[in-house]
């Protein structure tokens, strides 16, 4: 299979000091591969390297050691670009041009004719929620948000097969968050590639197929969000939940399944257990005490625990 | 369907026809209304303080005018014209575009080219206008060539300030494209100089400087216009092709700096 994005190896350092450069690696050995079709989230810390892979990827820097290569062509390619598109964070752009002059220069670097240069920047700039009243004015003019919108239209301009965001939520309020987030899903319906970085774990949630987390430049975790929050030992617990019976009741009783805890719940208790075999003898006691099963589910980490896990020295 | 993407030179044209946009809409070219004011004050004025000398004066003041303020627009817009870009990291949007690093550069070179080539025709236009207003007629056409080849000096002063920008801060750029500008022009004095002075250090110092850098007195033709002398055809395709040859050289530089460039 191609996949969308390969990353073989891929490492950076940046020089520091005038006198004495020291070496800092932002990027350590990344290796990481994306399929076709999937939104991708790239998840760390601050510093973590996240904005380093994808300048690295645009070929604003380049790679100390590594290749990469998006839609199976290195990235060196410079017509590959044709097939791409990305939104920096936090975007910067010509201030004395307005958002249709923007889109009409952007989409001429394209080849595309007059013509379809405006139908789709107009066209573009509807989706992404700029008004009509606005695409006359200077881009000085406009709000932190409206520029992140603006970034989010241009990156779409030539219909790409993969499309790399720079925290696309950036800036946005939870109104624009939600259209930009039905923006990417729709992208994902088309069959466009969404290679995507952002600190914001509930739009990885809801979002996501696969997810890649960064540590210190170096990947700490990658697969699906379930194979992911399910991967850790002490988050395959089963809980149980009982009411009609209070904890204090049934903890001794329980002790002789091996770790197993009894929590105190509204009304009831909780318990958590191991191993699902386990399941009948917990419910036999709790009966035998008077108490009613009201739910047994899985525990599942958080994305928050997971990210905060995985992001922590 | 993903977008072909343009043909090289149309990259390099759209660029170019982008930077002329943003030297208008920075005002670049509001230069020409103290130019204007100048060269109509000068008209109305001189001809009473030296008595039958107008025309000649005007074309020293207009032309040298000219070349002062193209240099200025030369200097300080094109030491921050790549400059400019990456600090305010317009340069990401461009770069995931299927543009080439010296396709960026040579568009920018170029667009700003085009602003100096209005700047310098429009003043070419006003001093054409002042000297048919105190009688000059005879000079009018004589002093386009001088104009050609001012432009063609600011062309290399361009290339220069451009290149000392893709690895400078825009003040050092400015100021070694200024000392350029100034050694440009009497280079070729000071290695006569040198050679008088018969010290072989001296004499292989100023004939490095005057083969090095851009010996920009070819251009210099003022003063023989004010005269009423036009500059001779082989002279203005010498320069022509000096001017060409440098800038090639000045820009292949720049590009191969500016392609091993990392934008943090």
């Amino acid at each position: 299979m191609e996949y969308a994005v390969e990353i073989k190896n891929l490492s950076k350092d940046y020089e520091t000091g005038f006198l004495k450069k020291t070496k800092v690696r932002a990027l350590d050995d990344l290796t990481l591969n994306v399929r076709p079709g999937q939104i991708f989230g790239f998840l760390g810390g601050n510093g973590a390297g996240k904005t380093t892979t994808i300048k690295t990827l645009m070929r604003l820097q380049f790679p100390t050691a590594g290749s990469a290569k998006i839609l199976g062509c290195d990235i060196s390619d410079v017509q590959m670009h044709t097939r791409i598109g990305y939104c920096p964070e936090n975007p910067y752009f010509y201030d004395y041009l307005t958002a249709r002059e923007l889109m009409d220069y952007f989409g001429e670097l394209f080849g595309y004719d007059k013509a379809t240069r405006k139908t789709k920047g107009e066209e573009l700039l509807t989706v992404v929620g700029i008004e009509e009243k606005d695409w006359k004015r200077q881009l000085r003019k406009y709000s932190k948000g409206m520029l992140q919108r603006v970034g989010l239209a241009q990156s779409l301009i030539n219909d790409p097969e993969i499309v790399f965001m720079d925290e696309p939520m950036s800036g946005l309020d939870p109104v624009g968050r939600r259209e930009i987030r039905e923006l990417i899903a729709g992208l994902r319906e088309k069959g466009v590639t969404v290679f995507m970085s952002t600190h914001i774990l509930s739009d990885i949630e809801a979002l996501c197929d696969e997810v890649a987390i960064l540590r210190n430049g170096k990947l700490a975790a990658s697969g699906t969000l379930n194979e992911l929050l399910a991967k850790d030992e002490a988050h395959r617990m089963l809980e149980i939940a009982v009411q009609g019976v209070a904890a204090d009741a049934i903890r001794e009783q329980i002790e002789f399944v091996a770790g197993a805890t009894v929590v105190v719940a509204p009304n009831g208790a909780i318990i958590q257990i191991l191993d699902e075999s386990d399941i009948d003898a917990v419910l036999a006691v709790t009966r035998t005490a008077g108490g009613n099963l009201i739910s047994i589910q899985p525990v599942k980490q958080s994305l928050e625990e997971l990210f905060v896990k995985e992001t922590k020295d | 369907m993903a977008a072909e993407g343009l043909r090289f030179p149309s990259r390099i044209l759209t660029i170019s026809k982008n930077a002329f946009r943003e030297a208008v809409r920075d005002r670049i070219l509001y230069n020409l209304i103290l130019f204007v004011l100048l060269i109509t004050a000068s008209a109305v004025f001189l001809g009473e303080l030296s008595a039958g000398q107008e025309a000649r004066v005007i074309v020293n003041l207009g032309l040298s005018s000219t070349l002062i303020f193209g240099a200025f627009i030369s200097i300080f817009v094109g030491v921050s014209l790549v400059w400019k870009e990456i600090e305010k990291r317009t340069v990401y949007s461009i770069f995931s575009k299927p543009v080439g690093r010296g396709e960026f550069i040579v568009g920018k070179y170029l667009g700003l080219c085009g602003t100096l080539f209005v700047n310098v025709a429009v003043m070419g236009v006003g001093v054409s206008l002042a000297l048919l207003y105190v009688q000059g007629g005879s000079l009018v056409l004589q002093i386009w060539p001088t104009v050609a080849l001012i432009f063609l000096e600011l062309t290399i002063l361009t290339a220069v300030a451009i290149m000392f920008s893709s690895f400078s801060t825009p003040a050092l750029s400015a100021l070694l494209t200024f000392f350029i500008f100034v050694i440009g022009h009497f280079s070729s004095s000071l290695r006569d100089l040198a050679q008088q002075m018969g010290s072989a250090t001296a004499r292989v110092v100023f004939d490095a400087i005057y083969y090095i850098l851009p010996n920009l007195s070819h251009f210099s033709f003022i003063t023989e216009s004010s005269n009423g002398m036009t500059p001779p055809p082989a002279m203005i395709g010498g320069s022509l092709l000096y001017a060409l040859i440098y800038d090639v050289i000045l820009l292949t530089i720049t590009v191969v700096i500016f392609n091993r460039r990392n934008f943090k």
